[in-house]
């Protein structure tokens, strides 16, 4: 049997500046609006997600870990409402989570889905989903992820780290209060992935709550201020990044960390 | 052999001396089509898109239908327009029999399934790749059906033109309802069948060499725009 989940002390985000704007948002409450409450997902008899409840810290980074197959990104998308759970719920300040709550979440994919438009395009369709057409406020996102030269390209044409800061921005310009990243650096050179992070921290330090998944312990390391570890589809750990960097409360975790890799013999000596 | 050397010679001789006879027939014959084509397109292409991007009970139904109309005999359809249309037909009173308009609905009927199921694979496959991020913005049907079509135009022109293809090739159907008449209803696949059978090959032969130049600069002009999408990282 798996350990059920853990959950040890919040890191929180206190030092980091904040926008002033959504921080007011965010940070009246000791947890993020976002939880999942006895959520789970099964799907050809198997249960992917089992009964997990969660919530995060207010603002920050929150970096969900573990093997291929835990339910990492399963779980992500639950949270963002693009998949009905089995059971359970999600919720947004206690209230079942509304499609103009979902609106104000925005998610990045492992490879990136870009539009068949131009750089600008890309952004300005976002834009308008959401009836903003300020022109200039495209071009400020594209400023902010550094495309400013690319904006006239077709988008399809960049290279994979320009598109992945491409669809970031494209999250960022919805101006998100929660933002998901499933793997968004998993397929780029360290000098696109180092790029994105740097992004990725402007936007924590404007006040956008992030919770990502990666497999990269160094990325998880360098960004992360609260780490959930997920195996089997159960949040087994669930607390600050140094506190579980240092010392991982469940077997499966420290392994993880470790760099163990988890077979049918060494799980059942792990779970055991 | 020579009456064939003869007659080819004439048949380019009234191409390059813009025939008048041979240009009415031929802008008759590209005004019924592209019309049954812009129409088959205002009427196919949502119907298509609107398949791709939803589900309902009895879809797959829906889509066995539309890709087996695909295959409609011409002179089924014309048949069943001239019902509707002749005298004692449900729409006799409108008077439309024998008349280009006539012509543009059989086509038009001919050709919408061709629109709608090719255009519906298309943007289907499009909507496989757009689906997590369309769900992500929490976008309407309605809003991504627009952002389906603008970001499938390249494929959905090929699409057009293959309808276009297949309406200005047919014979079955305007034969039936337009009844090839001289100055009002005769267009190249029944002036060609009807000269040929008069033996006069010398017209034949030049609206089949039209025909034939149609046929090439819509497939170039298939090629020309999946070049460039592919080019540009539209495809």
């Amino acid at each position: 049997m798996l350990e059920r989940p853990l959950h040890l002390k919040m890191s929180g985000a206190g030092g980091r500046s904040a926008d002033a704007g959504v921080s007011t948002r965010v940070s009246d409450a000791s947890r993020h609006p976002l939880e999942a409450r006895a959520l789970s997902y099964a799907a050809d008899g198997k249960l992917l997600i089992d009964s997990i409840d969660l919530s995060f810290a207010p603002e920050g980074i929150s970096v969900m870990m573990g093997y291929n197959g835990a339910g990492k990104s399963l779980l992500l998308r639950l949270l963002h409402g693009m998949i009905e759970p089995s059971s359970g719920r999600v919720l947004w300040s206690g209230e079942p989570v509304t499609e103009e709550v979902r609106r104000q979440q925005a998610m990045v994919f492992q490879k990136p889905v870009l539009l068949r438009r131009t750089v600008l395009a890309n952004i300005e369709f976002v834009l308008k989903s959401r009836g903003l057409k300020d022109p200039q406020q495209a071009r400020r996102v594209i400023e902010r992820v550094g495309l400013s030269d690319l904006a006239n390209r077709p988008a399809r044409l960049l290279s994979g780290g320009e598109q992945q800061r491409l669809a970031l921005g494209r999250a960022l310009a919805l101006n998100p209060r929660i933002l998901f990243l499933d793997e968004a650096t998993a397929s780029l050179d360290p000098a696109s992935m180092l790029a994105i992070e740097e992004i990725v921290r402007q936007a924590r330090d404007s006040g956008h709550k992030i919770v990502m998944v990666t497999h990269n312990i160094g990325q998880a390391k360098r960004l992360a201020d609260e780490i959930i570890f997920i195996h089997d589809g159960r949040i087994t750990e669930q607390g600050s990044a140094d506190a579980f960097f240092e010392n991982p409360a469940s077997r499966e975790a420290q392994a993880y960390r470790d760099g163990v890799i988890l077979t049918h013999e060494n799980t059942g000596e792990l779970n055991a | 052999m020579q009456d064939f050397a003869q007659s080819f010679s004439l048949a380019l001789m009234h191409i390059v001396t813009l025939d008048p006879d041979l240009i009415e027939i031929v802008g008759l014959s590209l005004q019924v089509s592209l019309s049954a084509t812009v129409i088959s397109c205002l009427i196919g292409l949502p119907v298509g898109a609107f398949v791709a991007v939803t589900r309902f009970p009895g879809r797959s139904a829906l889509i066995v239908c539309m890709n087996a109309l695909m295959g409609l005999p011409p002179v089924v359809v014309g048949l069943f327009v001239y019902l509707q249309l002749s005298r004692a037909g449900p729409l006799g009173f409108l008077g439309l029999l024998y008349t280009p308009t006539a012509m543009i609905i059989a086509q038009s009927i001919l050709i919408t399934p061709i629109a709608g199921a090719l255009s519906r694979q298309v943007l289907e496959d499009l909507h496989k790749e757009y689906r997590e991020q369309f769900s992500s913005l929490v976008l309407s049907t309605a809003a991504q059906i627009r952002a389906l079509i603008w970001d499938g135009r390249y494929s959905l022109i090929t699409v057009a033109l293959a309808a276009f293809g297949r309406s200005v090739a047919e014979v079955g159907a305007v034969i039936i309802v337009g009844g090839n008449i001289d100055h009002l209803t005769r267009v190249m696949t029944t002036a060609i069948a009807l000269e040929t059978s008069k033996g006069d090959l010398t017209l034949a032969m030049s609206l089949g060499l039209i025909l034939l130049f149609i046929a090439l600069g819509i497939n170039a002009l298939v090629s020309t725009f999946r070049l460039t999408a592919s080019r540009y990282g539209y495809a």
